[in-house]
């Protein structure tokens, strides 16, 4: 094959050689007015077939969180338990146990898909310090010291510039202290209310941990304490955060899904740890556990012993005597009522919640349960399947909430109306009713499917108007957009504890307030009760207090 | 001798088919990919499969990268589709695809036993189609047209050195 170009004498002599050069120079430059007047065509037929801002238009906004103030003032923190739950909230304000640092960088190294630590380090400095800890625990409270005084972020290695907080044997004696302006509590459930009772009496800002509360006489005190006092308080229901329930509100407030009539909320576990079957941590023992403090408030433990014993409950109650140590109580405590809300108080509270703000439904009406301990047959007493449906006639609404602990099968958040349903997850993936009348047109015009998620909403990502593309939804499904959208990814628990602190800096309220923490834990507790006694409970709103039905 | 006159008119017919066909796919993966604000190579890179999965997905840790690393293959797509196309720098544009493609290739090989997110429209054992746009890029390096239709003839005449450099 000859390389080179070799031109004839007969060719240069050639009249109409330039002509021609041109024309083979030129030849397939028609080509590219075909492909242009090909892609106006087809970008042409897309906007066409797929433009649905009639009948469909949300707004292009991103979710919107309270922002910090320049030069706020610092505000000092002491912490209340520091177990599992406890590490997860020091670490989203910004103090990590050395140990888990290392854990993440070791991650990061065999997975580079692994960003938990870049992630971790790019976290906002929430401008805290911590001044005490206290946790029954010793191991624990002395962990807690050493990630207070982690304030550089660093691994086993690291040389800690922080002080080391004081550690404090009871929580009294902490909230007792002048140099604390906030505490975060992070115990068992039997502890929630009482504890944030007397920080509130002691004028600390409160964060606790979900539920609000363990019996439904302190659910009154704790909700008149935090108003009386006037401090800031947030339920640490971080799912508030999350971007894509805001577009969830956006949409259904705007009647896009149609009138919704049900709801169906889910828990889908199938592991011992899901199941509350925790590791008992060495060095555990009488020694270094104050057991007495465990067993809770002697007046909380007499609403709930009243209760029980009042209602022929007792088979609910310990098996084990509540002033015998036993390491399993003190790491699983959410196996037993004795400590626990079970699954309505753990679980079902934060479904309940996202319903909650995304629709406002407040307090049910009514509350049917039925479950029981099927799987995890461990000497547990509260159950591992459970099933719960509130009324709300008012609203003609309707939720379910079905939880299993032995099965992980994925079943979603949906939101069912007669124009369309939604399932909200860290997206929103809405599907259109082939019997809707809102969209009636759009559908027998193959505009809108009714047999795939038609509209999706990415946190990160700008929503469009028009129906997702196959591609986009593809990867959508799969979390990749949401999680690396941007580049980064907040925590939700950080920016939870960064609003509450940020409303104790502004005079501002939390998201998850009193009121909203109230409805809540009586709608837990309806559940719980409605489980328990076998009967429906009822929401009498003029009272604001449980009502039993007959019983069934 | 004219090159021209190497190939019989069915080669030549051929050999311009295949040109202006992969020429026309990059054209078009390059302006879908132009056209579109929010596309992004990220959850392609992510998905990487195989020994070269490690790099692929190291990419994407830096943000400033996965932006350097989409407008790169966006307008390299396109340039090459043009270059195809119009037969302008001819080689160095085959050159450059079969260099995309064996990237394509290399993030995601069709090795028994790797799965990707996106399936394909196909069935593949080893041998996928950017393995096989990456052959029929080579065969068209070593037969090339472009000084027969397209914009080397003229541009080989301004600047011989385009031939010295093997770009055209």
């Amino acid at each position: 094959m000859a390389e080179d170009v070799n031109k004839t004498p007969a060719q240069e002599q050639q009249p109409d050689k330039g002509r021609r050069d041109a024309l083979k120079t030129l030849a397939t430059v028609p080509v590219l007015g075909a492909l242009a007047y090909g892609v106006y065509q087809k970008r042409k037929d897309a906007l066409r077939g797929r433009n649905i801002s009639d009948v469909f238009q949300v707004s292009g906004d991103n979710a919107s969180y309270l922002e910090p103030v320049k030069d706020g003032k610092q505000i000092r923190l002491g912490m209340i338990g520091f177990g599992i739950r406890g590490k997860d909230l020091m670490r989203a304000a910004g103090f990590a146990e050395p140990s888990w640092i290392d854990k993440v960088i070791e991650f990061h190294k065999q997975n580079k898909k692994d960003t938990n630590y870049e992630q971790y380090m790019l976290q906002d400095d929430l401008n805290v310090v911590v001044n005490g800890v206290c946790d029954i625990f010793d191991k624990y409270a002395e962990a807690a010291q050493l990630a207070a005084s982690n304030i550089n972020r660093e691994g086993s290695n690291g040389k800690f510039g922080g002080a080391v907080p004081k550690r404090y044997r009871t929580y009294q004696e902490l909230l007792a202290a002048d140099d604390i302006d906030a505490v975060i509590i992070a115990t068992p459930d039997h502890w929630h209310s009482t504890m944030a009772i007397e920080a509130a009496r002691a004028g600390k800002h409160v964060y606790v941990e979900k539920p609000l509360s363990w019996t439904v006489p302190e659910t009154y005190m704790v909700r008149q304490a935090v108003k009386e006092s006037g401090i800031v308080f947030q339920l640490g229901h971080q799912g508030r955060q999350t971007d894509c329930y805001q577009k969830a509100e956006e949409i259904i407030g705007k009647g896009l899904l149609g009138k919704v009539n049900l709801i169906e909320v889910c828990t889908n576990r199938n592991s011992p740890n899901g199941a509350w079957v925790y590791d008992i941590i060495e060095g555990a023992s009488p020694d270094t556990i104050d057991w007495k403090q465990f067993e809770g408030n002697p007046d909380r433990v007499k609403e709930y012993m009243d209760y029980m014993t009042k209602n022929g409950l007792e088979r609910y109650i310990g098996p084990e005597e509540r002033d015998k140590f036993s390491l399993e109580r003190f790491f699983r405590w959410r196996c037993w009522w004795d400590y626990s809300t079970g699954l309505s108080g753990d679980l079902l509270t934060h479904e309940y919640d996202a319903v909650n703000q995304i629709m406002h439904v407040g307090i049910p009406h009514s509350a049917t349960s039925s479950g029981g301990v099927y799987f995890f047959k461990d000497g547990r007493t509260v159950p591992d399947v459970l099933q719960t449906v509130f009324e709300w006639p008012d609203k003609d609404l309707s939720m379910l909430y079905s939880a299993t602990l032995a099965s992980a099968r994925g079943r979603g958040k949906v939101f069912m109306g007669h124009d369309a349903s939604m399932e909200v997850s860290n997206m929103l993936a809405i599907t259109v009713d082939p019997d809707s009348t809102r969209y009636a047109d759009k559908i027998s015009q193959g505009i809108i499917p009714t047999d795939t998620p038609f509209y999706t909403y990415v946190p990160g990502q700008n929503s469009t108007d028009s129906v997702t593309s196959p591609t986009e939804l593809y990867f959508a499904k799969r979390g990749l957009l949401y999680t690396y959208v941007n580049g980064r990814r907040y925590d939700t628990s950080h920016l939870h504890i960064r609003e509450w602190l940020e409303c104790i800096r502004q005079g501002k309220t939390p998201s998850c307030n009193i009121d909203r923490a109230f409805e809540e834990a009586m709608t837990a507790h309806m559940g719980t009760r409605a489980y328990l006694e076998g009967r429906t409970m009822y929401w009498d709103k003029d009272k604001e207090e449980i009502v039993r039905g007959e019983k069934a | 001798m004219n090159k021209e006159q190497c190939y019989t008119k069915a080669q030549l017919t051929w050999l311009m088919m295949l040109r202006l066909f992969i020429g026309w796919h990059f054209m078009y993966e390059g302006m879908v990919k132009i056209m579109n604000p929010k596309w992004t190579s990220m959850p392609y890179l992510l998905d990487s499969k195989g020994f070269a999965s490690s790099f692929f997905i190291g990419l994407t840790q830096d943000a400033n990268m996965v932006d350097m690393i989409n407008l790169a293959n966006e307008w390299a797509l396109l340039l090459i589709g043009l270059g195809l196309t119009l037969g302008c720098l001819y080689r160095l544009s085959s050159v450059g695809g079969m260099i995309l493609l064996a990237m394509y290739t290399l993030s995601h090989p069709s090795f028994i036993g790797a799965e990707y997110m996106m399936p394909f429209e196909g069935s593949y054992l080893w041998i996928d189609k950017n393995l096989v746009e990456l052959a029929a890029l080579g065969l068209l390096c070593v037969f090339p047209t472009s000084q027969i239709f397209g914009f080397d003839r003229m541009l080989g005449k301004v600047c011989p050195i385009l031939h010295k450099l093997k770009l055209i």
